[in-house]
C-alpha cells in the first residue's frame, strides 16, 4: 500500500575505474527513499544526485529489470543478490531495508570475473564455457517433426528446472573458492536429461570442464553456499549429475 | 505505390510464392561463402538465428551486442509463448489459419506475402528448437504441449513455463555460441553500433564503440543485418528491457533506410501500475491472467476505499458491461482503451488513480465450490470454499502471484490486483522487402527491428515466432539473391575513406555530448519526452495533441542539444554517454511517430484516432485511403518525406474487427 516518509540510508559502494586500478569503498548518503523502490531504481536515485552535482554515477549492469536477463550482478551486505533468497538483485525492493540502515555494495569477486568499473564484472568466461560444448550440433534445417522425439513430462520438467539458470555468476561470487560448478553443471544436466543431448554427451562434459578450468574458475568443496544463494534456485543435484558425467567420461577416454 | 519501393513479392498463388521462390533464387557456392563477411548486430531471437544458421552455411560472420553477453538480449524476457501452425491439438489448425488470423490480428495493415511464409515456416521453428533441446512444455505421454492465446480459436501455442523467450534464446544462443568455438563467428559484446557505412551506394559495414574501452572501431562486412529489436523505450516507460533502443536503425534511416509504420504501437492492457516518479520500468503480467480475473473499477467516481471493502452493487465491470460478447477477454488495444477511459473519468483506484482492479474473488469461489464438490464436501463454509479456491488458482498462475507480490508489496490473494496498460511492443520498423532488405541494398532487418508482419497489432505469441523465421528460415535464403552478385566483390579495407567519414561522424557526436557541459541529465530528457508520448501519442491520439507534442518535441530537441550533461569521458566505461546517443534518436524518432499518427486519419489496431471511431467508442478505419505502408524518407531533422506501399489482399476479405 502507500508509503509515507521515505527512508534515510547510508550506501558504502565499491568505486574502481577500471580492471588496471584499485577500488575503494565509498560512503553516500541517500534520503528520502521509498519502500516501494526498486533497489536498482535507488541507485537511479543516487546517480540523478550525482550527475546533477557533477559528479560521476555509479556503474552497474543491469537490463530487464525483472530477474530473467541475468545482467543485474550485486554483491549487498555480504550476499549475492542481497538479503532475501530466490531473487536477483534487480527484483529486490526497498521494503526488505529499513530507515538508518548501512548497506555495503560490492561486485562479484573472482578472479574469472575481472572488474570492468564499479560495480561492473567481466563474465565472458561463462560464454567461453558455453563455446566449448554447451550446445546440441544441429544445423538449422536439419530437425525432424518436433513429436517424433518424445519425452517423459519428468525429464522435460527436469531438464526446464536446469535450463532456468540465467548465467548471472551469483554461484561463483558466493563459493568461497569461486568455482562455477553449479553454472556448468546445471547446462550439462539439462542437455544430457534429453535424447537430443545423448550423442554428444561425453566431449560435452570434459571439454565444458577443461574450459573452466582454463578460465580460472576454483574447485567445487561442496559448501553448497552456490545454491543457497543463486536466485533461480538451481539444485545441487545438477552437481553431482555432472560429476557422474564427467567421472564416465573420463573413464570412456581412459578406454581409448 | 511510390517508385521508390519494390516489396519484391514472388508472383504466383500464395501457397507457392515461398516454394517458387526457394526453387529458383540465386546460391552462393560454397567455396565463394567463405570469402563473404556478413555483420549481424544483435543477438535477440532473430540476430542469434541469423548469425548461427549464416555461419553453419560457411559464410563468415561477426556478430555484436550492447550487453555483456549475447544470451541477455531483450528476447530472454517474453514470457508466454510461440505459435505454430503444427495442428498437433487435431483443431483445425492450419498454415491458411494462422496466415488468416495474423492478418485480421492485424486489422489488415500486413502484406499477404510475408505473413503467408511465416505461416508456413512457423512448423519448422519447432522442430529446430526441439533439436537444439529447447525444454517446451510437454504431456504425460511425451509429446509438446500447447495453450490457446488471444485472437484465435485453436491452440498453437508452444511455451516452456512462462520462460518461453528465455529457453528459445538460450537454444539460438548455443547454436551461436557453437559457431564462436568453431571460429565461424566473432563475437563482439559490449560494442554498440554507431553508424553505418556505406560505400557506392551500398552498405558496406559499420561504426561500433567498444563499451569498455571506449574505442571506436571499424566493420567491414559484405552485408549487414540489423537485428536490434524495438523501439517502445521512446515512451521511457515500457515493458522493453532498460537497454533497448532504437539507435542501430536510426542510424540507417539517417542513411536512407525507410521507417515504416512508426506510429503502431502496441499497448499491453495486464501491466503492474505506476508506483512514484522513480519508476524505471513496467513489468508485464501475463495475458492469461484475463481468463480468470474480472476487471473493474468503483461505481463512485474518486472511491479511496480499499478494493476488497467494495460492495459487489458498487462496482463497474466496465468490460462486461460494454463488450458482453466477448466481457474481460477483448484483444488488448480494446481492453487497454477501456481502463484508459475509465480512468481519464476519474474511476481509477490506487494511490496514482491511473490503475484497475483485476480481481480474482469470483474465481477463489467458482473453483472453490468445484473441488468441494469433488472432495464431496456437503456443506462447506464460504472460508472452506474460498480457501479451496485459492489453492487452485495458485496453481495456475502461482508464479505471477508472487511477482506481483513482490513489485507491490501486496498480497493479491487478499485484495485485488492493480494494473494498468503500459507500452509494450512496436509494430512499426524499418521497411524490408520480401528478401527482409531495407531501402539500402546489403542493409536487412529482421525481427521486432522490421515493420514486415504485423500490420497495426501483433498477437501474442507471434513476435517470437517471427524472429526465429527470419532469422533461421527466411534470411539464410533470400540473402543469396544478393550475395550471389558479390563474390568478385573483395573485403574493402577499413582504411576506405567512407569508414573514416562514418568514423568521424560519430566521434563527433560524442564530442559534442561533452561540450554541451549543461545541466540536466539524460534521464531528464528521456522522462520528459516519455511524458509527451505517452499522453500525446499512446493509446489514444488526436489531431491537436499529435500537433501540440510535434512542437513541444521539437523544443525537447533544441534543450537537449544544449543544456544536458554527461558525465565522465569518451574513452571509458560510461553508461551516461551510452544513454544520451540513445534518447538523442528516440528524440528524433518520436516527432516522426507523431507524424505519421497525425497523418493516418484513421484507427486501426495500436493506432487509435480520437476522431475516427464509430458511435459506441469502436476504431473506425479507413480501407479507402489508408490501405497502405507508409514508408517515411529521412530528409533532415524534422524533415520526411512520406512514401507510400499500396497493401493488395487477393486472398483475405477485408472486413471490420468487432468484439460485442
Ligand atoms: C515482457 C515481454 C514479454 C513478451 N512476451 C512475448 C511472448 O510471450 N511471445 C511473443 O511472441 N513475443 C513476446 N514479446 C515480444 C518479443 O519478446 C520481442 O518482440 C522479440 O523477442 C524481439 O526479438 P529481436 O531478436 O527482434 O530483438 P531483441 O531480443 O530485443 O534483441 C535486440 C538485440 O540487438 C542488440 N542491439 C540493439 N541495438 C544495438 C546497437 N546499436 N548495437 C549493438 N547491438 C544492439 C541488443 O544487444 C540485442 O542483442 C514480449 C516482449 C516483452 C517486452
Ligand atoms: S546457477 Fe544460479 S547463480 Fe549460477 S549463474 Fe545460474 S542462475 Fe546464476
Ligand atoms: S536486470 Fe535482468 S535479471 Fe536483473
Amino acid at each position: 500500500m502507500s508509503h509515507e516518509g521515505g527512508m534515510n540510508l547510508t550506501l558504502k559502494v565499491w568505486k574502481q575505474k577500471n580492471s588496471k586500478t584499485e577500488g575503494h569503498l565509498e560512503t553516500y548518503p541517500v534520503s528520502d527513499i521509498s519502500p516501494d523502490m526498486s533497489f536498482l531504481e535507488m541507485f537511479d536515485v543516487l546517480n540523478e544526485k550525482l550527475i546533477s552535482t557533477g559528479k560521476e554515477p555509479i556503474a552497474f549492469d543491469h537490463d530487464c529489470r525483472e530477474g530473467i536477463c541475468g545482467m543485474c550482478s550485486m554483491h549487498i551486505n555480504g550476499r549475492p543478490h542481497g538479503p532475501k533468497g530466490g531473487i536477483t538483485t534487480c527484483q529486490l525492493h526497498m521494503r526488505s531495508f529499513k530507515d538508518g540502515d548501512t548497506i555495503v555494495v560490492e561486485p562479484w569477486r573472482a578472479a574469472a570475473f575481472p572488474v570492468v568499473k564499479d560495480l561492473v564484472v567481466d563474465r565472458s568466461s561463462f560464454d567461453r564455457i558455453i563455446a566449448a560444448g554447451g550446445y546440441v550440433s544441429v544445423n538449422t534445417g536439419n530437425a525432424k517433426d518436433a513429436n517424433n522425439i518424445l519425452i517423459p513430462k519428468t525429464d522435460a520438467d527436469d531438464a526446464f528446472n536446469a535450463a532456468a539458470c540465467i548465467g548471472c555468476g551469483a554461484c561463483v561470487a558466493a563459493c568461497k573458492n569461486a568455482s562455477a560448478m553449479l553454472f556448468v553443471s546445471a547446462k550439462i544436466s539439462q542437455l544430457s536429461l534429453l535424447p537430443q543431448g545423448q550423442i554428444e554427451r561425453t566431449s560435452r562434459a570434459e571439454n565444458m570442464i577443461a574450459v573452466m578450468d582454463e578460465e580460472g574458475f576454483g574447485n567445487c568443496t561442496n559448501t553448497g553456499a552456490c545454491e543457497a544463494e543463486c536466485p533461480k534456485e538451481i539444485s545441487l543435484e545438477n552437481i553431482a549429475r555432472m560429476n557422474r558425467e564427467f567421472f564416465s567420461a573420463k573413464v570412456l577416454a581412459n578406454k581409448k | 505505390m511510390s517508385s521508390k519501393l519494390n516489396s519484391k513479392i514472388p508472383a504466383g498463388p500464395i501457397e507457392q510464392k515461398w516454394s517458387e521462390y526457394k526453387g529458383h533464387c540465386k546460391l552462393v557456392n560454397p567455396a565463394n561463402k567463405r570469402s563473404l563477411e556478413i555483420i549481424v548486430v544483435g543477438s535477440g531471437l532473430a540476430g542469434a538465428s541469423a548469425a548461427s544458421s549464416l555461419a553453419e552455411m560457411g559464410y563468415k560472420v561477426k556478430v555484436f551486442c550492447f550487453q555483456d553477453s549475447p544470451r541477455r538480449a531483450h528476447s530472454i524476457a517474453a514470457q508466454g509463448g510461440i505459435n505454430a501452425a503444427k495442428n498437433y491439438q487435431n483443431d483445425g489448425d492450419s498454415v491458411y489459419r494462422l496466415f488468416y488470423d495474423t492478418i485480421k490480428g492485424g486489422d489488415y495493415r500486413a502484406r499477404e506475402g510475408n505473413v503467408h511464409r511465416l505461416a508456413e515456416v512457423s512448423g519448422n521453428i519447432i522442430d529446430q528448437c526441439v533439436a537444439q533441446g529447447v525444454p517446451f512444455a510437454r504431456e504425460y505421454g511425451g509429446t509438446l504441449s500447447n495453450r490457446s492465446f488471444g485472437g484465435t480459436q485453436v491452440q498453437r501455442t508452444f511455451y516452456a513455463a512462462g520462460q518461453t523467450g528465455q529457453q528459445l534464446l538460450l537454444g539460438a544462443y548455443s547454436a551461436l555460441q557453437r559457431q564462436v568455438g568453431m571460429g565461424a563467428v566473432t563475437l563482439c559484446a559490449r560494442h554498440e553500433m554507431l553508424d553505418v557505412v556505406m560505400i557506392d551506394g551500398k552498405a558496406r559495414g559499420i561504426i561500433a564503440r567498444d563499451l569498455i574501452s571506449g574505442k571506436l572501431e571499424s566493420h567491414f562486412g559484405h552485408a549487414v543485418l540489423l537485428c536490434t529489436g524495438g523501439y517502445g523505450n521512446v515512451f521511457y516507460l515500457s515493458t522493453n528491457a532498460m537497454g533497448s533502443n532504437v539507435t542501430a536503425a536510426w542510424k540507417a534511416h539517417r542513411r536512407g533506410a525507410f521507417m515504416a509504420n512508426p506510429c503502431y504501437t502496441q499497448i499491453h492492457p495486464t501491466c503492474i501500475p505506476v508506483s512514484g516518479d522513480h519508476q524505471s520500468k513496467l513489468t508485464l503480467m501475463s495475458e492469461s491472467l484475463r481468463n480468470d480475473g474480472r476487471i473493474w473499477v468503483p461505481k463512485k467516481e474518486g472511491d479511496t476505499r480499499a478494493g476488497n471493502t467494495i460492495p459487489e452493487d458498487e462496482r463497474d465491470y466496465y468490460l462486461e458491461r460494454r463488450y458482453p460478447a466477448f466481457g474481460n477477454l477483448v484483444p488488448r488495444d480494446v481492453a487497454s482503451r477501456a481502463a484508459k477511459e475509465r480512468c481519464d473519468a476519474g474511476f481509477g483506484v490506487g494511490k496514482s488513480k491511473l490503475a484497475v482492479f483485476l480481481d480474482f474473488a469470483a474465481a477463489f469461489e467458482r473453483y472453490g465450490k468445484v473441488e468441494a464438490n469433488k472432495k464431496g464436501m456437503h456443506s462447506p463454509s464460504k472460508e472452506e470454499i474460498i480457501a479451496l479456491g485459492k489453492d487452485v488458482v495458485k496453481e495456475k498462475y502461482g508464479n505471477l502471484f508472487d511477482m506481483y507480490k513482490q513489485i507491490t508489496g501486496e498480497n493479491p490473494y487478499e485484495v485485488p490486483m492493480r494494473i494498468y496498460p503500459a507500452v509494450h511492443y512496436t509494430m512499426g520498423g524499418l521497411w524490408v522487402d520480401y528478401n527482409l532488405m531495407t531501402t539500402i541494398p546489403g542493409l536487412y532487418a529482421l525481427g521486432e527491428a522490421n515493420f514486415s508482419d504485423h500490420g497495426a497489432n501483433r498477437l501474442g505469441a507471434s513476435a517470437l515466432m517471427q524472429g526465429l523465421a527470419d532469422g533461421y528460415f527466411v534470411i539464410p535464403y533470400t540473402i543469396g539473391e544478393y550475395l550471389a552478385d558479390e563474390i568478385r566483390t573483395k573485403a574493402i579495407p577499413t582504411d576506405h575513406p567512407a569508414f573514416a567519414e562514418a568514423e568521424k561522424n560519430v566521434q563527433d557526436t560524442i564530442d559534442k555530448f561533452f561540450s554541451i557541459k549543461g545541466t540536466k541529465s539524460v534521464d531528464h530528457f528521456h522522462k520528459r519526452l516519455g511524458k509527451i508520448m505517452w499522453d500525446k501519442c499512446g493509446m489514444a491520439r488526436n489531431a491537436k495533441g499529435l500537433t501540440e507534442a510535434i512542437g513541444e518535441i521539437q523544443q525537447l530537441r533544441k534543450e537537449f542539444w544544449s543544456d544536458l550533461r554527461v558525465t565522465g569521458d569518451a574513452n571509458e566505461f560510461n553508461p551516461e554517454l551510452e544513454k544520451a546517443g540513445r534518447v538523442a534518436d528516440f528524440i528524433e524518432l518520436g516527432e516522426l511517430m507523431c507524424k505519421d499518427a497525425l497523418h493516418r486519419n484513421e484507427s486501426c489496431g495500436g493506432h487509435f484516432r480520437e476522431e475516427y471511431q464509430e458511435d459506441g467508442g469502436e476504431a473506425k478505419r479507413n480501407d479507402e485511403e489508408f490501405k497502405y505502408v507508409a514508408a517515411w524518407e529521412f530528409k533532415g531533422v524534422s524533415d520526411w518525406e512520406l512514401n507510400k506501399e499500396e497493401l493488395n489482399y487477393e486472398n483475405i476479405k477485408i472486413a471490420a474487427r468487432n468484439y460485442k
